[in-house]
């Protein structure tokens, strides 16, 4: 079982809890940077998984009783990453046309939500509820 | 031979992908390609499913390295059943499409859709089949990435909105699945499936069961396990009806598949496992209540669709023979059934033009051939006999009352479930199908012969899941005593090696 060090373990802890904490955001460019911290987070802590730092990746590449570092997680870190990075990439495309779009990066508010939120203040306040089914709720879109 | 067989559904879809956007110049050609490539592939899982039915799993490995250093790739009687099923929905669908045009609006499809669509096969191939866990995370990114790419394609804001909450939620759990590969190689130095299944047991019991967690919350995210579910009928509901159905078809259950296969073979467990079964009451019920207060058809179908994954929870939480047969029918089944019902709700809304109950309720009728293929699947997913879903869910009924505990709790919630699951798919009969006086004459005319072709064999395939249910019964039933004998994947990826 491989255990890391203490110094490793806490930077992959803060990296988590930073791309955590930046997913929660309202607004996309900061969700985006959280994936990338994220992923750095995830990689690192596949990375690490292989050994401690600074040991050669070879079996037998060093002289006789050193520790070596495992290949097989470096080999993985690296498709992960590259994996990481496209989707970095689509994201970024999605967060510009999302602002093309609507001229802001904020994420909006989920239609449903809204609808219901509508029916519950209209129940408070007041007048009875349409009755007649063929008044639409407002703020419902058609699609 | 069998290597061959193995890689195609994953290495043909891929090429194919590539070819595809050198012909962007030709639609037809496109077309032409992704038709042949799947049906091609269908082929290949058939001959997979003969062979693993008749010689036990079959296992390759790339490149000549042996299995736990190398990439494994493994057809067992599970994963060849569950990919011919999905593959041959995505060819229906494909054809689907084909006929529809993109986006419902008749406009001709993108460029890009071709080739996402076939990435998309590739990477459910490739889930299927992979032996390690380090290939199915490559498997989901391949799948989940081209799903980014077709549910954003060619969007407007509404789409642009659900699908970022789809790709950041899959990301999440993308990511939390990377971690807890880490995890399990700093805990047993592989990530090779049969060679993690025999080094578990070393582990110590709070780390296994952290892992297991870990793993099933991950898989939770991808198959929508209620309180995991959110993402969906906020997402699914956006995209083009082809689109819809193909995800609700087949990547919520490749997400069950991938918490089927990790569970049973790495965390074996004597009895019914408790969080899985609260797990699968909650997603009975919440999915189905929040089916029936729903409006939108497609949303609607997107709650029945969470609804209905509790099914399969159900079986894997019993851990034993029965429950897992259980879960295999089901999976089969509902593949065939939720691609089908999406279809037809995806014609519906085309007709109408709306996508509103309420709307629905007013508009012209669509046409009695329409309302038959609504039907069939419809009563299936509410479990009438003689249907599909009859079938499997008197394997989980029948498995779940031989159980004591908290198994009582979950049939009674399966039962109610599927009441409910009825009382929605009436509800939805009724506004759009039912005629009456102040609504207009039915409409003419349904789409052309490939919609209605794709939608009919979608359906025949769900009839001919209920008419052969003995037989993939059995298949299934061998399926589930694999999974709990774990010796035979072993070998098959070890040889002579395994314990």
């Amino acid at each position: 079982m491989t255990t890391l060090d203490l110094v490793m373990a806490l930077v992959v802890a803060g990296l988590f809890a930073a791309g955590f904490y930046l997913l929660l955001d309202r607004s996309l460019m900061r969700v985006l940077l959280g994936v990338i911290v994220l992923g750095h987070a995830a990689n690192l802590l596949l990375l690490l998984t292989g050994g401690p730092p600074g040991v050669p990746p070879v079996l037998g590449a060093t002289e006789g009783g050193e520790r070596y570092a495992d290949p097989l997680p470096q080999a993985m870190a690296l498709t992960a990453i590259v994996i990481t990075f496209g989707i970095t990439t689509l994201l970024l495309a999605l967060v510009h046309r999302a602002w093309q779009l609507d001229g802001h990066d904020e994420v909006r508010d989920d239609v449903e939500d809204r609808r219901i939120g509508t029916i519950q203040d209209r129940a408070e306040s007041g007048p009875p509820l349409p009755t007649d089914r063929d008044q639409e709720p407002g703020g419902r879109q058609e699609r | 031979m069998t290597a061959w067989l193995l890689v195609a559904p994953m290495l043909l879809p891929v090429l194919a992908a590539g070819v595809s956007f050198t012909l962007s110049g030709s639609r037809v050609a496109q077309q032409v390609l992704g038709v042949t490539v799947l049906t091609l592939v269908l082929v290949d899982s058939v001959v997979l499913l003969v062979l693993a039915e008749r010689e036990g799993p079959r296992a390759a490995t790339m490149g000549g390295w042996p299995a736990p250093l190398g990439i494994t790739l493994l057809a067992d009687r599970l994963s060849a059943l569950l990919l011919t099923v999905s593959v041959a929905v995505a060819l229906a669908v494909l054809v689907f499409s084909i006929g529809q045009g993109f986006a419902d609006s008749g406009r001709s499809s993108p460029v890009a859709f071709h080739p996402a669509y076939l990435l998309l096969t590739g990477g459910i191939g490739l889930a299927y089949l992979a032996g390690d866990l380090f290939n199915l995370f490559v498997a989901f990114e391949m799948m989940l990435t081209s799903s980014y790419v077709l549910i954003t394609l060619g969007a407007g804001a509404d789409r642009i909105r659900a699908g970022m909450t789809y790709t950041i939620t899959s990301l999440a759990s993308s990511l939390l699945f990377l971690t807890s590969i880490a995890l399990c190689y700093a805990a047993v130095g592989t990530v090779n499936l049969a060679d993690l299944s025999q080094r578990m047991d070393s582990v110590p019991g709070g780390m296994v069961a952290a892992l297991s967690v870990l793993l099933l919350l991950v898989f939770g995210i991808k198959a929508a396990v209620v309180p995991l579910h959110f993402w969906l009928p906020d997402s699914y509901p956006t995209a083009p009806a082809p689109i819809t159905a193909v995800f609700a078809a087949l990547l919520t259950k490749v997400g069950v598949y991938a918490m089927v296969r990790t569970q049973t073979l790495l965390f074996p467990r004597d009895e019914t496992w408790t969080l899985l079964a609260v797990a699968a009451i909650v997603t009975l019920l919440v999915g189905v209540l929040g089916a029936v207060a729903q409006d939108d058809i497609n949303r609607l179908l997107s709650f029945v669709l969470v609804s209905h994954i509790g099914f399969m929870l159900f079986g894997l939480a019993l851990f034993d023979v029965q429950g897992l047969t259980g879960t295999v029918l089901y999976t089969v089944h509902h593949i065939a059934v939720q691609a089908g019902l999406f279809l037809v709700a995806g014609i519906v809304v085309r007709l109408a033009g709306t996508a509103s109950l309420t709307r629905l309720a007013r508009a012209a009728p669509p046409p009695p051939v329409v309302a038959g293929l609504f039907l069939v699947p419809a009563l299936s997913l509410a479990g009438v006999p003689p249907t599909s879903g009859f079938v499997a869910k008197f394997v989980l009924l029948q498995a779940g009352g031989e159980h004591g505990g908290a198994v009582p709790v979950l049939v009674a919630a399966a039962l109610v479930t599927s009441l409910l699951t009825l009382y929605a798919m009436a509800r939805l009969w009724r506004a759009v199908f039912s005629a009456g006086p102040e609504r207009p004459p039915p409409s003419r005319y349904p789409g052309n012969v490939l919609i209605l072709g794709a939608a009919a064999g979608i359906v025949l395939t769900g009839v001919g899941i209920a008419v052969g249910a003995g037989e993939i019964g059995r298949i299934s039933e061998r399926a589930a005593h694999d999974l709990l004998e774990r010796d035979g994947y072993r070998e098959a990826v070890l040889g002579e090696e395994a314990e």
